[in-house]
């Protein structure tokens, strides 16, 4: 397969960035698409240019690392998927593709395809985890949980926090990541003690660092990697609402 | 006092009093709905009903201010939130593209001013008459059908409820996700809640000026 390529360049965050073009020719239709891009890394080492950077770690889709747009969609066309585990037989031969890092003003570009992704720690900082001494591993099926809290808790947990769900919303919205980091905890006994004040403090700090709003486009479900429901970002609008009006307000 | 005004700094917050103020609009939107389609029963028993609305002038009053309100209310957060993602979104992407955001939610901020336009020529066209080439202050259904008889502008009406229409649509739904109103079991049914609301708005309204156009109401 022959696959065109215009990838954003730009050299640090101060500087200002464009596309550069650039083809891959005998590219297997069994490459994940990142390993798409160590091919054309290769070559632009070998031509003494500066490589294509971009973010990758485990490259089996759940450590959240690797991210950017082709064109325009996070993580590429295929759904529920990382470009990581995104093959090239989902595309033609002869195909154009335009890749861009994530674009908010909350995920600053360091460089080409990678962005700082601090706030989403920060948030998880705010009150993503919750404050007792662990110790040792309590026994299985010592607290009680029904079966659909603890599906759903699941269900969000598998948040990888790569920033997608932020890419894709028109307005840069981290409602999605903050929804599911606050639910997996406010699902589960363990987390209701904190519950009010956890919803509290993520949501301001989401605000603070700059994420957007939610207006309900429903993209930001649509390109994530572990197809997260929006379902989610309802619930946090509820304990949010609850939190700040009703019980456990400051 | 302070704790609503802090919760509504945040964008939670304005999108609560977004969904809000619109149910409260779309309240009134039904029930005017309700009013227009007596247009149907002859101009007796229509401008009996709009007496009955100027005999009842004080609560006229207390509905026009809520409205007047909750419409303030509605633009405000608007704005505000449009200002906010201008501000998180600094550097759009050169190469769009989007998934399954439709039609009606990409373009809320269109359709919102749209109305917010059509309502003000609404109000000077069958309210007080100023825009109305054969105004009769107390003949309700002579303005309707005299006005609805000139082309262009029972084609703005229709072109301005299947606007409506689309807001409503995403606005609706919207509504239920925003003041976290989900459930499971619960969940498809504001879709078709929605879609069901925002059609029979648009085909009620839309019927009137097609109906005089094709002289069925004359």
């Amino acid at each position: 397969m022959k696959i065109k390529l215009n990838v954003w360049r730009q050299p640090s965050s101060e500087a200002s960035g464009r596309f550069e073009p650039h083809t891959v020719e005998n590219v297997s239709q069994h490459m994940s698409f990142l390993e798409m891009l160590d091919v054309l890394n290769e070559q632009l080492v070998l031509e003494g240019k500066d490589p294509v950077a971009f973010d990758h770690d485990c490259r089996e889709g759940i450590c959240g690392s690797c991210g950017f747009t082709i064109n325009g969609i996070a993580h590429g066309p295929e759904a529920g998927t990382t470009v990581c585990q995104l093959h090239m037989r989902k595309f033609k031969d002869g195909d154009e593709l335009w890749l861009e890092p994530w674009r908010a003003a909350a995920f600053p570009v360091l460089r080409d395809l990678i962005v700082d992704r601090t706030g989403f720690d920060s948030i998880v900082e705010a009150g993503g985890y919750i404050s007792v001494r662990t110790g040792s591993a309590p026994d299985a099926n010592s607290i009680p949980i029904s079966k659909e809290s603890s599906d759903s808790a699941f269900d969000a947990a598998a948040c990888i926090g790569c920033g997608a769900c932020v890419a894709a919303c028109p307005n840069a919205s981290a409602m999605l990541f903050t929804s599911a980091k606050a639910s997996h905890l406010g699902l589960l006994p363990q987390g209701q003690p904190e519950r009010w004040r956890r919803t509290q403090s993520m949501v301001e700090v989401m605000e603070e660092i700059g994420f957007g709003h939610c207006t309900n486009h429903r993209e930001c479900e649509a390109v994530c990697p572990k197809e997260i429901s929006v379902d989610f970002i309802a619930r946090l609008n509820r304990d949010y609402i609850q939190a700040s009006l009703g019980r456990g307000s400051k | 006092m302070s704790r609503l005004l802090s919760f509504y700094k945040t964008s939670i917050g304005k999108k609560v009093v977004m969904a809000v103020t619109g149910i409260a609009l779309l309240g009134f939107v039904m029930g005017h709905l309700l009013g227009n389609l007596q247009v149907y029963l002859g101009p007796e028993k229509l401008n009996a009903y709009a007496q009955l609305l100027h005999d009842n002038a004080g609560l006229l009053w207390v509905a026009r201010i809520g409205l007047l309100v909750a419409l303030i209310l509605h633009v405000h957060a608007a704005v505000r939130l449009t200002q906010q993602r201008r501000r998180c979104r600094p550097v759009s992407y050169q190469k769009p593209g989007h998934v399954q955001a439709d039609y009606a939610s990409r373009t809320m901020m269109w359709s919102g001013p749209l109305i917010l336009a059509f309502v003000l020529y609404h109000l000077a066209h069958l309210t007080f008459g100023t825009v109305h080439h054969d105004f009769e202050a107390k003949d309700v259904y002579h303005n309707v059908v005299a006005g609805f008889q000139v082309p262009w502008v029972a084609g703005l009406y229709i072109l301005a409820m299947v606007g409506l229409g689309f807001h409503l649509y995403h606005g609706i739904w919207s509504f239920f996700q925003t003041l976290g109103l989900n459930h499971p079991r619960w969940n498809a049914l504001r879709r078709y809640l929605s879609i069901a609301l925002a059609l029979g708005i648009v085909v009620g309204n839309v019927s009137i000026p097609l109906a005089v156009l094709t002289g069925l109401v004359s």
